[in-house]
C-alpha cells in the first residue's frame, strides 16, 4: 500500500469517483447476473472480487486519501462491494438450483412405460359374496355359523321335518354317500346347521350360515353340482313373519340398494310354517312401467325370484331341543350363485366353475 | 296341475270378468304358483288346408323341401292360374304328409305363440312361401312334434277356423302345486280355493248321491288293511266300448297334460283329474276269482302297463286275482286286464293306499303315474265310493249300458282330528295385527274345516282331504293365506348382540387376502375325483389319497366320489387355462377334502320328538369323514413377467414354498420345511410343511410326468396345506414387538460344507448358537471352483445385538466363535 499523498486532491483520484464505483459496481452486478453456470460465476468472482477486481484495487487506494475523504470513499466502495457479494451470494444459489433442476431434468423417465412384471391376484366373486353377506349380519349383531359338507341324513332331513318318506325329500336330488347305509349325504343345503347351532346352543339365536351345497344336477348353463347358498335362523321370544319380513328388506336393501323392497308368495318347506317364497323388487328396473316390459333380469315381472323362508315349524325346535311354547323363530335361504350370475350378467354357470382366471381376475380382492 | 280355465270356471261361478291372468295371480297368492298360461293365446288366420300338390325338390344345401299348393277355402285362396288351381304356394320342411291331406295352416297374419313371432310371406328356397303348414309342437299342442298335424280325412273343410276346430283357443294354468297340499292335484281342489281367493260360495262336485247298495258289486279281499284301509268296486254292464270320447272331455284330458286312449280308460281318467280320486277299470270278464290286495311274495314278477317287466319286492303292494298280480297298487296296472274294444263288463275300483306305502314303491320302481303322484301326496279318504260312482255314471252316460245295483266296500278311514291352539297364535305367528278371531274363524271355514272356539282356545277339525293341517302352525299358514302374505307388515328384530366374526372365520378371510396380495387368483372347483385323477398324480396304488368318500349316485363314473386333494381340480383349471393361452398362471383354492374315517359307524337316524342326547350327537359327528379345510395353489410360467426393464423370472420350486411360508407368516404360525418325496412332486424337489413336528402339507415343483399329464409346461410349481391345522395353531393374539435399541454389529460367514447338508438346518442352528445373535439370513449360495466337488460355500449375513448395552469386541468374537464351532460340530462345516 502506498503512503497518502498529500499532493492529490481526493475527489480527483479517479477510482474513487463516484461515477467510477458504480461502473465498476454495474459492471460486476452485470457480470454476475449474465453467469449461467457455476464456472461461469467462478470467472465473474475472480474479475469483479478477487483480489484484482477493479472494487478491490479501488478499495486500496482509499488509503492513500486524505483522512477527511476516506470515510465517504470507504462508505462508496464498502457498498459497492456488499451489493456486489450479495449478488454473488444470490446468482450463486440460483445456478446451484438450476444446474440441480438441469440434472433432475436429465433424469426424467417415461412414467407411461407398462408396470406389469408383478402377478396380481383376485378373490373369487362367491368367496367375497360370502364375505360381504356375512358382514350385514354381524353388523345386524348376528353371528355366522358353519358346519360339515358330508352331513349326517338325520341332521339334513329327519331333524328338520323331511321324514323319510316326505316327498320334498326326493325332490332334493341328493347326492348320497355310499354305503347307503351310512346314512350320509352331501348337504342339500346348510339348513344342517341350524340344526346343529340350535341343538348346541340356547335361545336367543341369530345366525347366518353361508356355505357350499350339493344337488345331483348335472352341469350346464343354468345348472351346477355345486352351489353356495346363504340361510339366517332367528330363535327368540316372540319372533313372527313380520320379523321375517324386516330382516329380509334390511337384507334386500343392503345387498341391492335402499329403494328394493320384497314380497312374500306362500309356499311350501318341510322345515318352516307357515312357508313363503321371497321375491326381489327387481333392481334393474324398479318395476317402473316405463321399463319393465323389456326387462331382461326380470323378464317382465317386475320382481325377481329370491328365496324361501318362513316361521320354523315346531317339529323343528322339539328335534333341536328347543322349546316351542316359549320360543318362536324364522327361517330363510337364498342362492349366492345367482346373486353374482345375475348382478354381473353372467350368461353362464359354468364360468363360475371353470377356472380360467380372466373370470376371476375382474373381481380384484372384493367385488 | 294343468288346469283347463274352462273347466274351473264351470266349476266355480268366477265372473266372466276376471280374467285368466287376474285368476292366475289370485291362485299364485293362494300357494297355487302359476308356472305359464298354456295356449289361448293364437291370432290371426289360423286355418284348416288340404294338400293339392306336393312336390319334393332336392336342395343345395343336401335337404329336400316340398313346394305345395293348398286349398285354404276360398276366403284365403288365391285365384287359379293356366298353370296351379285356386290355392296357396307353401314351403314345407317335413315329408309325413302328401296331397289330399288335410292340415293346419298359419296364413300370412297369424301369431303363434309357441313360436314367438307372426307368420308372413317370404321368400325361400326360390319361392314365395304364402304361409305354414303347422307341426303340433307350432301349434302349442302336446304330443308327438315331430312332423306336421295331419287331421283325420273329413274331419273338416278347407278355410274351417282351426282354432276352434282344435280348441287352441282354450286356455290352461299350469300350476305348481307344494307337496303338502295334495287336494290341489284335483279339479275339486282348485275349484274350492278359487272359491275361497274370490270369496264365491262353492259347490263340490264330489257331493254325489249314492244309492243304497243291494248287494255285493264284485269280491275283494284285502290282506293289509293298513296299506289298503278302503277298497270299493263297482260294475257297470252292457258298455259299449266303440263309442267316441265326447270332444269336451277328450280335450280336457289333452289340456292335463294326458292323452285320449277310449271311452273307459278317458272316463276314469277324467274322474281322477276331477275328484283327484285315482281309479281303476277292468275288465270283468278277464278278472278270476276275488280281488285280492296283498303285499308282494318273493321272487314275484310284474309287466305293468308301460310294457316293463319288473321285480318285485316284498314291501310293494299288489292287488291280485287268483292268476297273480294285476298291478302294481296305486302306481301302475298290467296289461292283462285291462279295457280293450272288446270289453262291455267293467269292474270299476276305487281304493286309498297309504302314502308312505305308494311312494316308495313309486321310488323303489322309478317309476312316476298320475295316481301314485296323487295317492303319495294324499287323496280324500272318504271319496271313493262317490268317485266310482261318478266314473260309472259317465260311463253309462257316454257309452251306454246300466249300472249294476251292487256295491263293493272293505274298510274305513277315520281321519277325523282337532287341532287346539291359542285363538291368537295365527295373529302372533304371522305378526299380522288385523287377524282377530273372526277372521281366523271365516279363513278356516272357508277352508272346509269345522271351527270352535273354546275359552281362549281355536278348536279346528281338518277335512278329510286335508293331510296339511296337523299342528297349530299349520293352522296359522290356513288363515294367512286367506288374510294375504301382503299383510304382513316389515319389522326389524333387535338381534340379541352378537360377539362378530369368530377368530377362524377372521384368520380364514386373512388367508384369502394374503392369497391373492401373494398374486393368486382364486378358482372354485366341484370336488369331484376318482381313480383317472389319482393316476395322473402319480399317486402309488397305496396312496392314502386313493382312498375317498365314495358316493352312491355320482354324476360321473369317473369322479365316483369326493377328492381328497384340491390339486385334482387344481390341475384340470390349470390345464384349461394353459388350453386357453394363458402362459403365467398362478391360482389358489380354498376348500375342502374328504378322508373316510376308519372303521367309523354309520350314522344313527335319531327320533324327531326329542333333542338327541350329547352324546348321540357325539357318535353322529364321529360317523363323518374328515373334512378339512385345505389351501392349494398352482403357478406355472413366469413369477414375475419379463419387460423393457429386464427378463422375466420363471417359477420355481421355492415360489411353492414361499406360498406356504406366507400363510403362515399371516397366521403367525411357526412352520418349518423338511425335505421329502411325495407325488405328485419331483422327488427331489418337494419340501414337507411341518407344523409342530407334524406333516401339514408339502410344496414344490411338479414331477415332470404330472405336469406332461396335465399338459403343463415344465416346471410347473404347486402346494397343499391343512388349512384348518395352520388355524388351529395360530395364537389368539400374534407376537409382541421385541427389539433392542442398541446398536447392532454385523458378521460375514461364510462356511464350505458338504452338499448333502441343509442350508436351512445350518441357518437355524447358527440363529441358536448364540443368545447375542439376533438374525441370520443366507446371502450366498456357490458351487464350483475353489470349492472342492460335493460341497457347497454358504454365506451368511449375521447380524448380533443385546438387549441392554453395546457389544464389546470380545462378545462379538465370542459369539461368531460359537456359532462357527457349532457349524463345525454339528455340519462339518469349515470357515472359508
Ligand atoms: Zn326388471
Amino acid at each position: 500500500m502506498s503512503a497518502p499523498n498529500s499532493d492529490y486532491d481526493p475527489v480527483e483520484v479517479t477510482p474513487l469517483r463516484a461515477d467510477e464505483v458504480e461502473r465498476m459496481r454495474d459492471e460486476a452486478l452485470a457480470a454476475i447476473a449474465a453467469a449461467d453456470s457455476i464456472e461461469a460465476l467462478k470467472q465473474a468472482k475472480i474479475e469483479h472480487v478477487g483480489d484484482r477486481s477493479p472494487l478491490a484495487l479501488a478499495n486500496r487506494e482509499i488509503g492513500a486519501l486524505p483522512p477527511q475523504a476516506r470515510k465517504e470513499a470507504g462508505q462508496r466502495v464498502g457498498q459497492a462491494r456488499g451489493a456486489v457479494n450479495q449478488a454473488l451470494t444470490r446468482r450463486t444459489d440460483e445456478v446451484e438450483a438450476e444446474e440441480f433442476e438441469r440434472k433432475l431434468a436429465a433424469e426424467a423417465v417415461d412414467v407411461t412405460l407398462p408396470i406389469d412384471r408383478e402377478p396380481v391376484g383376485a378373490r373369487h366373486p362367491l368367496t367375497t359374496i360370502q364375505d360381504h353377506v356375512s358382514d350385514i349380519f354381524v353388523a345386524m349383531g348376528w353371528e355366522i355359523a358353519e358346519g360339515p359338507e358330508v352331513e349326517a341324513e338325520w341332521l339334513n332331513f329327519d331333524a328338520l321335518n323331511l321324514g323319510p318318506d316326505h316327498p320334498a325329500r326326493t325332490m332334493m336330488d341328493t347326492f348320497w354317500v355310499t354305503p347307503e347305509s351310512a346314512a350320509m349325504v352331501l348337504r342339500t343345503h346348510t339348513s344342517p346347521v341350524q340344526a346343529r347351532t340350535m341343538l348346541t346352543r340356547t335361545p336367543p339365536i341369530y345366525i347366518a350360515c353361508p356355505g357350499r351345497v350339493f344337488r345331483t344336477d348335472e352341469p350346464d348353463a343354468t345348472h351346477a353340482p355345486v352351489f353356495h347358498q346363504v340361510e339366517g335362523l332367528a330363535i327368540d321370544e316372540g319372533l313372527s313373519m313380520a320379523h321375517l319380513k324386516g330382516t329380509l328388506d334390511h337384507l334386500a336393501r343392503a345387498i341391492y340398494g335402499a329403494d328394493i323392497t320384497t314380497r312374500f308368495r306362500p309356499s311350501y318347506f318341510p322345515f318352516t310354517e307357515p312357508s313363503a317364497e321371497v321375491d326381489l323388487l327387481c333392481y334393474v328396473c324398479h318395476n317402473d312401467s316405463a321399463q319393465v316390459a323389456d326387462c331382461p333380469t326380470c323378464r317382465g315381472e317386475g320382481w325377481v325370484e329370491w328365496g324361501g323362508c318362513g316361521v320354523v315349524n315346531p317339529r323343528v325346535l322339539i328335534a333341536c331341543g328347543v322349546d316351542p311354547e316359549r320360543y318362536s323363530g324364522f327361517a330363510f335361504g337364498m342362492g349366492l350363485d345367482r346373486t353374482i350370475t345375475s348382478r354381473y350378467d353372467i350368461a353362464d354357470l359354468r364360468d363360475l366353475w371353470d377356472g380360467d382366471i380372466r373370470f376371476t381376475e375382474p373381481f380384484g380382492i372384493g367385488l | 296341475m294343468k288346469v283347463p280355465v274352462s273347466w274351473l270356471r264351470e266349476l266355480t261361478s268366477l265372473p266372466s270378468s276376471v280374467s285368466t291372468e287376474e285368476l292366475a295371480a289370485r291362485l299364485t297368492a293362494f300357494d297355487l304358483k302359476l308356472e305359464e298360461i298354456i295356449g289361448g293365446r293364437i291370432t290371426g288366420p289360423l286355418v284348416v288346408g288340404r294338400v293339392l300338390t306336393a312336390e319334393p325338390e332336392p336342395q343345395k344345401n343336401g335337404k329336400t323341401i316340398n313346394w305345395c299348393r293348398v286349398d285354404v277355402g276360398p276366403e284365403h285362396n288365391e285365384p287359379a292360374t293356366e298353370d296351379v288351381p285356386a290355392g296357396r304356394g307353401i314351403v314345407c320342411g317335413a315329408h309325413n304328409f302328401g296331397p289330399g291331406d288335410l292340415v293346419v295352416v298359419s296364413l300370412p297374419g297369424t301369431f303363434l305363440p309357441a313360436m314367438g313371432f307372426e307368420i308372413g310371406s317370404r321368400k325361400t328356397y326360390g319361392h314365395v312361401s304364402d304361409g305354414m303348414i303347422c307341426s303340433t309342437a307350432e301349434l302349442g299342442l302336446p304330443g308327438d312334434a315331430s312332423g306336421i298335424l295331419v287331421l283325420e280325412p273329413g274331419s273338416a273343410e278347407p278355410g274351417a277356423d282351426a282354432v276352434e276346430l282344435l280348441g287352441l283357443n282354450q286356455e290352461t294354468l299350469d300350476l305348481e302345486v307344494n307337496p303338502d297340499r295334495g287336494y290341489a292335484w284335483s279339479m275339486r281342489g282348485v275349484a274350492r280355493d278359487t272359491a275361497l281367493a274370490f270369496g264365491l260360495p262353492f259347490e263340490d262336485p264330489a257331493d254325489i248321491a249314492v244309492p243304497e247298495a243291494e248287494a255285493e258289486a264284485y269280491p275283494v279281499v284285502v290282506e293289509d288293511a293298513a296299506a289298503c284301509p278302503v277298497f270299493t268296486t263297482l260294475r257297470v254292464s252292457g258298455f259299449d266300448p266303440t263309442r267316441p270320447t265326447p270332444a269336451v272331455i277328450a280335450r280336457r284330458l289333452v289340456q292335463a297334460g294326458m292323452r285320449s286312449i277310449s271311452l273307459a280308460v278317458d272316463v276314469s281318467n277324467y274322474v281322477m283329474l276331477e275328484l283327484g280320486q285315482p281309479n281303476h277299470a277292468y275288465d270283468a270278464a278277464k278278472l278270476k276269482g276275488p280281488i285280492r290286495v296283498r303285499r308282494a311274495a318273493a321272487g314275484e314278477r310284474l309287466t305293468t302297463l308301460d310294457d316293463i317287466d319288473r321285480a318285485l319286492d316284498p314291501q310293494d303292494l299288489l292287488i291280485c286275482d287268483d292268476d297273480g298280480p294285476v298291478g302294481l297298487a296305486g302306481v301302475m296296472g298290467a296289461a292283462r286286464v285291462e279295457i280293450d274294444d272288446a270289453t262291455t263288463d267293467i269292474v270299476i275300483e276305487a281304493a286309498h293306499f297309504d302314502r308312505a306305502t305308494i311312494a316308495r314303491a313309486s321310488r323303489r320302481h322309478r317309476l312316476s303315474s298320475e295316481a301314485a303322484r296323487r295317492f303319495e301326496r294324499g287323496v280324500d279318504p272318504t271319496l271313493q265310493v262317490r268317485a266310482a260312482r261318478r266314473v260309472a255314471e259317465l260311463l253309462v252316460e257316454h257309452g251306454g249300458g246300466q249300472v249294476e245295483p251292487g256295491l263293493t266296500v272293505v274298510g274305513e278311514v277315520d281321519t277325523r282330528r282337532e287341532v287346539v291352539l291359542p285363538v291368537d297364535l295365527p295373529r302372533r305367528i304371522a305378526g299380522v295385527e288385523s287377524i282377530d278371531t273372526d277372521a281366523a274363524v271365516r279363513a278356516l271355514e272357508g277352508n272346509a274345516c269345522e271351527v270352535r272356539v273354546d275359552g281362549e282356545s281355536l278348536v279346528v277339525v281338518p277335512p278329510p282331504w286335508r293331510f296339511d293341517i296337523n299342528d297349530p302352525y299349520d293352522v296359522v299358514e290356513e288363515v294367512l293365506r286367506v288374510v294375504g302374505y301382503d299383510q304382513v307388515p316389515s319389522v326389524l328384530p333387535q338381534a340379541s348382540g352378537g360377539r362378530g366374526l369368530t377368530r377362524a372365520q377372521e384368520l380364514r378371510r386373512r388367508v384369502g387376502y394374503a392369497l391373492a396380495g401373494d398374486g393368486l387368483v382364486e378358482v372354485k372347483t366341484f370336488p369331484f375325483a376318482g381313480p383317472a385323477d389319482f393316476d395322473r398324480l402319480g399317486l402309488g396304488s397305496d396312496d392314502e389319497r386313493r382312498r375317498q368318500v365314495l358316493l352312491e349316485n355320482p354324476l360321473s363314473a369317473e369322479e365316483p366320489g369326493l377328492t381328497t386333494t384340491l390339486l385334482t381340480g387344481l390341475l384340470r383349471s390349470a390345464s384349461l387355462n394353459v388350453g386357453r393361452g394363458h402362459d403365467d398362471v398362478a391360482i389358489s383354492e380354498v376348500g375342502r377334502v374328504f378322508r373316510p374315517r376308519s372303521g367309523a359307524p354309520a350314522a344313527p337316524i335319531y327320533g324327531v320328538d326329542r333333542r338327541p342326547t350329547p352324546e348321540e350327537l357325539a357318535v353322529l359327528d364321529a360317523a363323518l369323514p374328515d373334512q378339512p379345510l385345505t389351501a392349494s395353489w398352482v403357478l406355472l410360467g413366469d413369477r414375475e413377467r419379463g419387460g423393457w426393464d429386464g427378463p422375466g423370472r420363471p417359477v420355481a420350486w421355492a415360489d411353492a414354498v414361499a406360498v406356504a411360508r406366507r400363510l403362515a407368516d399371516v397366521l403367525h404360525v411357526e412352520v418349518s420345511v423338511e425335505a421329502a418325496s411325495l407325488a405328485p412332486f419331483h422327488p427331489g424337489r418337494c419340501a414337507a410343511l411341518v407344523l409342530d413336528g407334524r406333516v401339514v402339507g408339502h410344496a414344490g415343483e411338479l414331477h415332470p410326468k404330472v405336469a406332461e399329464a396335465y399338459g403343463l409346461p415344465p416346471r410347473a410349481v404347486a402346494g397343499e396345506v391343512d388349512l384348518d391345522a395352520l388355524l388351529a395353531a395360530a395364537p389368539e393374539i400374534g407376537p409382541r414387538p421385541d427389539f433392542s435399541a442398541f446398536p447392532v454389529a454385523k458378521e460375514d460367514l461364510a462356511f464350505i460344507v458338504e452338499s448333502t447338508v441343509p442350508a436351512g438346518a445350518l441357518q437355524q442352528a447358527l440363529a441358536e448358537a448364540s443368545p447375542l445373535i439376533e438374525s441370520v439370513r443366507l446371502f450366498d449360495l456357490y458351487t464350483g471352483e475353489p470349492v472342492p466337488q460335493g460341497h457347497v460355500s454358504l454365506a451368511f449375513n449375521v447380524r448380533l445385538r443385546a438387549d441392554d448395552h453395546t457389544l464389546t469386541e470380545d462378545e462379538i468374537a465370542g459369539a461368531r466363535a460359537a456359532a462357527v464351532q457349532l457349524a463345525a460340530d454339528r455340519f462339518g462345516a469349515t470357515l472359508r
